[in-house]
């Protein structure tokens, strides 16, 4: 199992769910694990139901058998200022440079050095040891950047070592990057069952592969639950209004007659049924074309009631349940 | 039936006023005048990811050009199906024209798609000679920049606003925003870009390349020179060299990237452009519109309202997912009616009197053919809610339950009762995903009641081609909610 665990996936279809639930299951029966963020979004907390995180690694819950899971922000400000304090001693440069909007730029417009922050803050923590020399996180979860700027996102040490040909700059993007492209590390794509998601992970897969990144699995979020499956569906199709208005009526719900309550709800109910119909044949043609990408394929069920606390537990333990922990 | 009978007459029917009205209606954000008035000129699409905002875009676009604009519309990165729909699929940052429009009202569509790097390299090449503008191309930190990272493709996408509406050439430009990190980024980041490239530190970093490199070092004070030690430390000597050689090639031929920026800035805040926030009836989509609304007053940016997508109605919203639940459990477990709740409650019942149902149908006749059954001959307004004639909800049970012994008889009847109680099941589903999608729509509309809200019903399937983009303008120009107004609980 690799160490790094890097979650992206389309905007929209819930990665920050998928990361902190797997930073859930990883960190079951006594295990370590830290969450991290890098967009300043702070979708952890909100999820977790905690204050604001602050540039500060943290317990933020704990896992069935003991686990812990801790939760960082990386502000690449503060990351940067870090770096420039633990490496060259330059704290008080660093507070020269912020004067000067040297910070800003190096962290908002000066290519990539954003990224190459927040990936070596995160590389740092999968590679930090204790004292007794053992890994302080036994695994490191990443609610990366969306699947359309992840390769990017995840290559930009290459582009930077490039860049900066010489000097430590250089020195730290090839270590991000020998973290990055080993078996230590797997990216993996949520989606959900839709064209356009679907497609993203597709090529998302084609980036990272091409870039010689290591890809991990395919988590299909909010899984609809199959209230009707093909034979009920054609059943709709031959089954004559007047039959279902009859059941409805016989269930309770008024009368079978025409204008009755019970016939009234037909129509609509048949209608439902016929969206719910088209919505099935697209998931079934796009669980297909996820089948053709040869990745292991995870699903998590859609949660009627939302997202809460209680609901991040039961898809941690849906995911121990599949294996992907 | 008109949608505004239809918003009149569900009041007084309804059975439980006190339950059945929203804290605070928000008011409906009407869109057709929006892009047909002459004045509006730029229309803004901003939202979090995977909300729909280029889809929004587009669909808007087209109505537009169907009501008779001139219009164009900025994608930043379309999905690949829904730039084909509108027959763009090269990446050449150029305004192509869409066929196969209604043009009954001569307007005219055409779409592209942004090419940073491309449009970055225009500017350049518009602003220096030949020989400055290849060096800046050549520049390894240039290449960079111009590539992508952080903040670029927001500065591009303004400045290509800024092109598109400077050339006069179209009624109205409809821009989709960049699948920022925050919300923050696509207002920010232009004005970054202006500072730093106008900026204190710029002027430093480009002393020495002026001064003639490194000769020029000693004319500088202390501290500077230390600074520039420490940048060259950091970045290895020679990007710091590239980042001067850059910089001192812009500085001399751009003048004034800050001056742009605030342009195009000023440009979004004129009465001509008009902001939409997309979002999705979910948490996060919604936070996030909230935040957006928030940043566009505090910068003085005119919002329109927000448009709502993926919205779920349903057209028999008044039977609750629990009696659904209920019923269906009646025909699965074969007991018949006689549950403790139709018992205990037979008003319950009566409460399916509301003639909203056919209210409903109205605004679906147009997706379905089926819709005879309920003739307008029906009149909501004056049927009275008193329980069915022909069959009386009460004395009903006898007969049903004859039913059942004939049911477990027959096969046939058996499987249709599969069926109604998968049907009423699905429906549950829906009940439930629609109280959610209003619990959530409620809390954004209890902060900001002041915001006009567009909502979108939900397709089934994925926008592919001209027709699918049509019908999201018909359902965003609707103007009616879908979401019933009543609270389900």
């Amino acid at each position: 199992m690799s160490r790094l665990q890097v979650v992206s996936g389309k905007g929209g279809t819930g990665k920050t769910t998928v990361a902190a639930a797997l930073a859930l299951a990883l960190a079951t029966e006594g295990k370590r694990t830290l969450l991290v963020e890098v967009e300043g979004r702070q979708g952890i907390a909100q999820l977790f139901e905690t204050e604001a995180l602050p540039y500060e690694e943290r317990k933020i819950a704990v896992a069935p058998g003991g686990g812990e899971v801790y939760a960082l922000a990386i502000d690449p400000e503060l990351a940067l200022l870090d770096y420039l304090q633990m490496f060259y001693k330059l704290g008080g440069a660093g507070r020269a440079l912020k004067k000067l909007g040297a910070i800003d730029f190096a962290t908002t417009i000066a290519p990539g050095l954003r990224d190459v922050l927040l990936t070596g803050k995160a590389c740092e923590a999968v590679r930090r040891k204790s004292k007794s020399g053992r890994f302080v996180y036994d695994y490191v979860v990443m609610d990366a950047p969306p699947t359309g700027r992840i390769t990017r996102f995840l290559n930009v040490n290459d582009e930077v070592a490039g860049l900066a040909k010489i000097g430590p700059i250089h020195n730290q993007a090839q270590a991000v990057m020998r973290v990055l492209k080993s078996k230590e590390t797997a990216v993996h794509l949520v989606t959900l069952l839709e064209e356009m998601p679907v497609q993203e992970t597709a090529d998302g897969i084609a980036e990272l592969r091409a870039a010689q990144l290591p890809v991990g699995r395919i988590v299909v979020n909010m899984v609809r639950p199959e209230v009707l499956d093909g034979t009920d569906l054609e059943l709709v199709r031959t089954t004559p209004r007047s039959a279902v208005a009859k059941a409805l009526s016989s269930a309770g719900l008024g009368g079978a007659r025409r204008g009755g309550n019970a016939e009234k709800l037909v129509d609509p109910l048949v209608q439902q049924a016929e969206e719910y119909a088209e919505r099935y044949a697209l998931e079934h043609e796009q669980r297909s074309v996820l089948g053709e990408l040869g990745l292991p394929l995870h699903e998590l069920p859609l949660l009627t009631e939302g997202m809460d606390l209680a609901g991040l537990y039961e898809l941690a333990t849906e995911l121990r349940k599949q294996g992907m922990s | 039936m008109s949608p505004d009978a239809d918003r009149h007459n569900r009041t007084p029917h309804n059975p439980h006023p006190d339950r059945h009205h929203r804290l605070t209606p928000a008011p409906v954000l009407d869109l057709d005048p929006l892009i047909d008035d002459p004045k509006t000129r730029i229309v803004v699409c901003c939202g979090s990811g995977g909300v729909g905002k280029t889809t929004t875009a587009a669909a808007l676009g087209l109505r537009a050009a169907e009501r008779g604009r001139k219009v164009v519309v900025l994608t930043i990165d379309p999905a690949r199906r829904l730039a084909q729909s509108m027959g763009i699929d090269s990446l050449d940052n150029v305004p192509r024209r869409v066929k196969g429009l209604d043009d009954s009202a001569s307007g005219e569509l055409h779409a592209m798609m942004l090419d940073m790097k491309r449009t970055f390299d225009e500017i350049v090449e518009a602003h220096a000679d030949a020989e400055r503008a290849a060096t800046i191309l050549a520049n390894p930190f240039y290449q960079s920049l111009s590539a992508g990272f952080a903040g670029t493709q927001e500065y591009m996408a303004m400045e290509k606003l800024g092109q598109l509406r400077a050339r006069e050439e179209w009624d109205l430009i409809v821009v989709d925003t960049p699948p920022s990190r925050s919300a923050l980024d696509f207002l920010d980041a232009p004005k970054r870009l202006g500072s730093f490239l106008d900026g204190r530190l710029i002027r430093m970093l480009t002393a020495p390349a002026k001064l003639g490199g490194r000769a020029g070092m000693k004319f500088l004070n202390v501290g500077m020179s230390m600074m520039t030690g420490t940048l060259g430390k950091l970045l290895g000597g020679q990007l710091l060299k590239d980042v001067q050689t850059f910089v001192a090639a812009m500085d001399t031929t751009f003048g004034g990237f800050r001056t742009r920026a605030d342009a195009t800035y000023k440009l979004l805040q004129a009465p001509g452009t008009a902001f939409l926030v997309v979002a999705a009836p979910e948490r996060d989509a919604l936070r996030e519109a909230a935040y957006f609304v928030e940043r566009l007053a505090a910068e003085r940016m005119p919002l329109a309202g927000l448009v709502l997508n993926r919205v779920h109605g349903s057209g028999a919203e008044r039977l609750s997912a629990e009696r659904a639940l209920a019923a269906a459990e009646n025909l699965e477990t074969a007991e018949g009616p006689e549950s403790p709740e139709t018992a205990e409650n037979p008003g319950a019942v009566e409460n399916l009197e509301e003639p909203r149902i056919v209210d409903q149908e109205g605004g679906k006749a147009g997706l379905r053919n089926s819709s005879d059954t309920y003739g307008s001959s029906e009149s909501p307004a004056s049927e009275a809610p008193a329980p069915d004639e022909g069959s009386p909800a009460h004395s009903e049970n006898p007969s049903s339950k004859r039913t059942e012994k004939e049911r477990s008889a027959h096969p046939a009847d058996r499987s249709v009762d599969q069926l109604t109680a998968g049907l009423l099941k699905l429906h549950a589903d829906r009940m439930q995903l629609l109280s959610r999608e209003q619990r959530t729509r409620d809390r954004f509309t209890a902060l900001h009641p002041e915001v006009a809200v567009a909502e979108v019903a939900a397709l089934p399937g994925d926008v592919h081609d001209l027709a699918g983009l049509r019908d999201i303008g018909n359902r965003l120009a609707a103007g009616q909610p879908e979401l019933p107004e009543t609270a389900v609980d």
